[in-house]
């Protein structure tokens, strides 16, 4: 019997016969519109791979646009609040972008080709903003999510298994470059990024080699202990690094029912992305110059480092005098670290200026009944973890 | 002869003398550490003793080392990083395994094939085992009190012992069943405490494993279960009793302790024997070397066992006779040994399914309880066990930096192997002999085995002795039992890291909790320094 097409319920990524494949435990989840894996094996080993061997993820489901046209340098420059004047062909950017109002709408990638070409990866669709914010600016758009297949190839031995792939010479990429390759007859172009705050890559190519790029890549990565890695192994990693995920520590401006939980740049730690002294006008710029200049921001995004072993999920924070002052918003216990650490948002001055006598009252599920646990806790900076080999050039190879 | 003075000198730079040494550091004292070798580390260590394959050539796996110790140290940022077992296996002659598995319901399904009933006991099993973890797990913190003493502080300790022991925090308070239970289970062999749950030979020699390794009791030897619950109660991020490899071998621990202790401006120095404690007026004022050098210091703690403190470094006239008459007597057997081998590619193990992850972590052959008591008959005998229990892994099947893409590390400890070998004792060629006794045991159960090998080294409990310092070759520092357990550890009346001379301390594994690369020993004498010297502690340890 035909299916009927215009019937479309989940889509599978053009990696899901490899996926599947590989999955022990048959956990998906949904991913912008994807079936994916939240598990392969057990979560734990799976982090463990990122942090000691190679970690394979699927990252197709991720929204990819292509922006062309003779105005793409200065499109992209007004859409994100960083200043990308300066940045150079085949290198890759970390942005924000905002509304008018100066309310982060996401977070995301910048992939400049030339000043003709680029190519945005990022979490929440944008296919619409795009266009609205496109006036008077010569650029097409493409939705490349469905047309690109992504792998993320990350962890010490990364490198190595890339280049038993065919990736020559990528050891001398430095972190946010990007390199074209032709790999068994096919383009996959190549970046030093990721989102586990480790030595790692992320690899672009054609759907129709994708089954091949897996097959290759897991072959290349066999000693090199390699595995497959799924969404929780990931969230893991990523609260390490202190990569903040949107609509998890932040409502995107657009996906905000209620106008307050709306949150600028300076509310979730990425001031650091606005560049104010930016020549050209960019979404939002009045607004973040008004609320840098009367110092309004309400909230902040800051890390924690709790007392004890039990995850502060979901956890609410107080000062001392048990008032509310804010809410985790990730949380996790670190295998690497051995710290019990957190991302929160917090009512300023708490996290600004007052970092001490903060506590996070946290429920520990223990054979149906909650043990109630008081857990001091201190501001650290958001990004725990960041080893030496992540930025290292050339990156370590193991032979 | 160079003069030297520092608040603290620690003698030895194993795990427990790097603990405490970081810890005191980090209170603010000047340390240095002595250490007889020229490497650091002693018996967490990995050494390149063929090139290109890292060997963790004495204690090889990791789990006991105190997450809060980790935690306070910081040894992430020096490097450390533990990877978790897949599973672990046992090997049959019948060409079948048994095996268990980092996920639970896979350890169920892989019992059901051999016994229905133990499958089901397993659950039964893991509860009560974990429930003695947690009864256990807050004592291994504490100074264990004095019970014989009226200060406050004992008898505010020995409540709060028992307060444990009824385990109210974790557990919510035992009735006297459970009471009971723990009591046996200090004090059964493992093999009364496995036949109370299963019915076949393998689940039961599988998990028997764990009560005998590193210690001179057999399966059938009362307090063996004891043994199994210190393998136990470790945990990697929670899975409690889970086992893992420290990714670049053991060494990384110790190294990761060294770069904490340096950061905080301590130091260690190797190549410097200590070889007499310095004494005046019943104090302990400093230390003399090989080299000829004296230190002096305001603090002096031992990492040597409690043999090698008491009756090698320091002088017997300046210590009670009773105290060294205990010490004499401290139990202190060894009865293991290890075989570190370079290979040239992974040894295939035809009873394992190729890629099943029973085989990723450790492996055994030993099938029922009797083989394992005929294999300690042996070593009573004072000989090698002609059928031995191994405990064999692959490191590098899980690790990336012990050797080359392709070649492999493999470590194998071997129950039981005697200090004192009948006939004439150890000699090079009864050495060899040994290493190649056990090599043709690992090549019944892998065809390409002895192809593979490049080079190996062996260790005996002499080898144990006189190059990482461990007392006739015992891994604990001291056996494992009640009688040598918690306020009797090392020797009743010194549980408590102190000893008979005023400044001088204990921080090794003869200490309460006792060995197994914890830490814990190391961290808890530092706190009684820092006591001592009215410095307040800080971390998440205390």
């Amino acid at each position: 019997m035909n299916r009927d097409l215009r019937f479309t319920a989940l889509k599978k990524t053009p990696f899901h016969s490899r996926t599947s494949l590989a999955s022990r435990t048959n956990k998906y989840y949904n991913w912008n519109g994807f079936t994916v894996p939240t598990e392969y094996s057990t979560t734990e080993l799976e982090y463990t791979a990122a942090r000691n061997g190679t970690s394979v993820m699927d990252l197709t489901p991720m929204c990819k646009y292509m922006i062309n046209g003779s105005d793409a340098n200065k499109f992209v420059d007004y859409l994100v609040t960083r200043d990308l004047s300066q940045m150079e062909d085949n290198t890759v950017a970390y942005i924000i972008w905002c509304n008018e109002d100066g309310k982060v709408m996401d977070d995301g990638t910048i992939f400049k080709f030339s000043n003709t070409k680029f190519m945005l990866c990022c979490a929440v669709k944008s296919y619409n903003w795009l266009h609205d914010s496109a006036e008077g600016f010569d650029v097409s758009f493409e939705d490349a999510t469905d047309t690109t297949a992504a792998l993320a190839i990350q962890g010490p031995t990364s490198c190595s298994t890339l280049k038993n792939y065919g990736a020559d010479d990528l050891e001398l990429l430095k972190p946010f470059g990007m390199k074209q390759y032709n790999i068994n007859g096919y383009d996959v172009l190549i970046s030093r990024t990721g989102f586990t705050g480790d030595l790692g890559y992320e690899l672009w190519t054609d759907p129709a080699n994708a089954e091949n790029m897996w097959d290759s890549i897991m072959e290349a990565g066999k000693e090199l202990k390699i595995r497959p890695f799924g969404m929780h192994a990931l969230e893991m990693t990523r609260i390490e690094a202190g990569f903040i995920q949107t609509n998890t520590d932040f409502m995107a401006a657009e996906d905000s029912l209620r106008p307050v939980r709306m949150r600028s740049p300076y509310e979730i730690g990425m001031g650091w992305l606005v560049h104010l002294n930016k020549e050209s006008y960019f979404v939002g710029k009045r607004a973040l110059k008004k609320e840098k200049e009367t110092g309004n921001s309400e909230r902040c995004l800051v890390g924690l480092d709790i007392d004890g072993d039990k995850p502060a999920v979901g956890s609410v924070i107080y000062n001392e005098k048990k008032e509310d002052i804010g809410i985790v918003t990730a949380a996790m216990w670190s295998p690497t670290m051995k710290r019990n650490v957190a991302l929160a948002s917090l009512k300023r001055p708490y996290g600004i200026k007052i970092k001490e006598n903060i506590f996070a009252e946290i429920y520990h599920p223990e054979e149906l009944e909650y043990k109630k646990i008081w857990a001091k806790c201190k501001v650290v900076k958001r990004q725990f973890f960041s080893p030496e080999r992540r930025n290292k050039v050339p990156a370590d190879l193991y032979e | 002869m160079a003069k030297n003075t520092h608040d603290v000198i620690v003698i030895g730079a194993g795990h427990n003398g790097l603990t405490a040494a970081s810890y005191m550091a980090k209170a603010g004292l000047d340390v240095v550490v002595l250490e007889k070798n020229e490497w650091i580390g002693g018996a967490a260590v990995s050494r390149e003793l063929y090139p290109g394959w890292k060997y963790s050539n004495c204690s090889y796996v990791c789990s006991l080392l105190r997450p809060e110790i980790m935690r306070d140290l910081e040894l992430y940022k020096y490097g450390l990083q533990i990877i978790p077992y897949e599973g672990s296996a046992t090997m049959m002659r019948n060409g079948d395994y048994y095996a268990h598995y980092h996920d639970h319901d896979m350890t169920i399904n892989s019992i059901r094939r051999h016994s229905h009933k133990d499958a089901e006991a397993y659950e039964r099993y893991s509860r009560d085992v974990l429930r003695q973890c947690k009864i256990i797990k807050p004592l291994l913190k504490m100074t264990p009190p004095d019970l014989t003493s009226f200060k406050p502080k004992d008898l505010f300790g020995a409540l709060e012992f028992a307060k444990h022991f009824a385990a109210k925090d974790e557990l919510g308070g035992l009735g006297e069943k459970e009471i009971y239970d723990t009591i046996r289970f200090y004090t059964m062999s493992i093999r009364d405490y496995l036949d109370e749950y299963f019915e076949s030979d393998i689940t039961k020699a599988h998990l028997a494993g764990s009560a005998i390794i590193g210690t001179a009791l057999g399966p059938c030897s009362p307090g063996s279960a004891y043994v199994l619950l210190h393998h136990y109660m470790g945990e990697v991020d929670g899975s409690v009793g889970a086992w893992g490899y420290s990714r670049g071998g053991m060494g990384s621990i110790t190294k990761a302790m060294t770069g904490c202790l340096n950061a905080h401006g301590g130091e260690v120095k190797p190549d410097n024997e200590v070889v007499n404690v310095i004494t005046k007026n019943g104090r302990a004022i400093g230390v003399a070397t090989k080299k000829g050098d004296e230190y002096y210091a305001k603090k002096i703690v031992s990492n040597l066992d409690v043999k090698r403190t008491f009756l090698k470094i320091t002088e017997e006239s300046s210590l009670p006779g009773e105290f060294v008459e205990r010490v004499k007597n401290f139990k202190i057997r060894g009865s293991s040994g290890k075989l570190n081998i370079a290979l040239d590619g992974l040894p295939e193990f035809p009873c394992i399914p190729e890629g099943d992850p029973g085989g990723g972590g450790d492996m055994h052959f030993t099938e029922t309880i009797e083989e394992m008591e005929g294999a300690y008959d042996d070593w009573k005998r004072g000989e090698w066990s002609r059928n031995p229990y191994v405990d064999m892994c692959i490191p590098s099947k899980s690790d990336p930096t012990m050797a080359a893409p392709g070649k492999h590390y493999m470590s194998v400890f071997i129950q039981y192997v005697p200090f004192n070998l009948a006939n004439g004792g150890w000699n090079e060629e009864r050495k060899q002999e040994f290493g190649r006794h056990i090599v043709d045991c690992i090549a019944e159960f892998s065809p390409n085995f002895k192809d593979l090998i490049n080079h190996y080294e062996v260790r005996t409990p002499l080898e144990l002795d006189n190059e990482v310092g461990l007392t006739e070759g015992n891994i604990f520092q001291g056996e494992l039992t009640m009688d040598q357990l918690m306020f009797n550890r090392p020797v009743p009346g010194y549980a408590q890291y102190r000893t008979p001379l005023k400044n001088m301390y204990m921080c090794s594994s003869s200490t309460h909790p006792g060995g197994g690369v914890m830490g814990a020993p190391g961290a808890n004498a530092a706190r009684e320094v820092l006591i001592d010297m009215n410095i307040p502690q800080k971390g998440n340890y205390y």
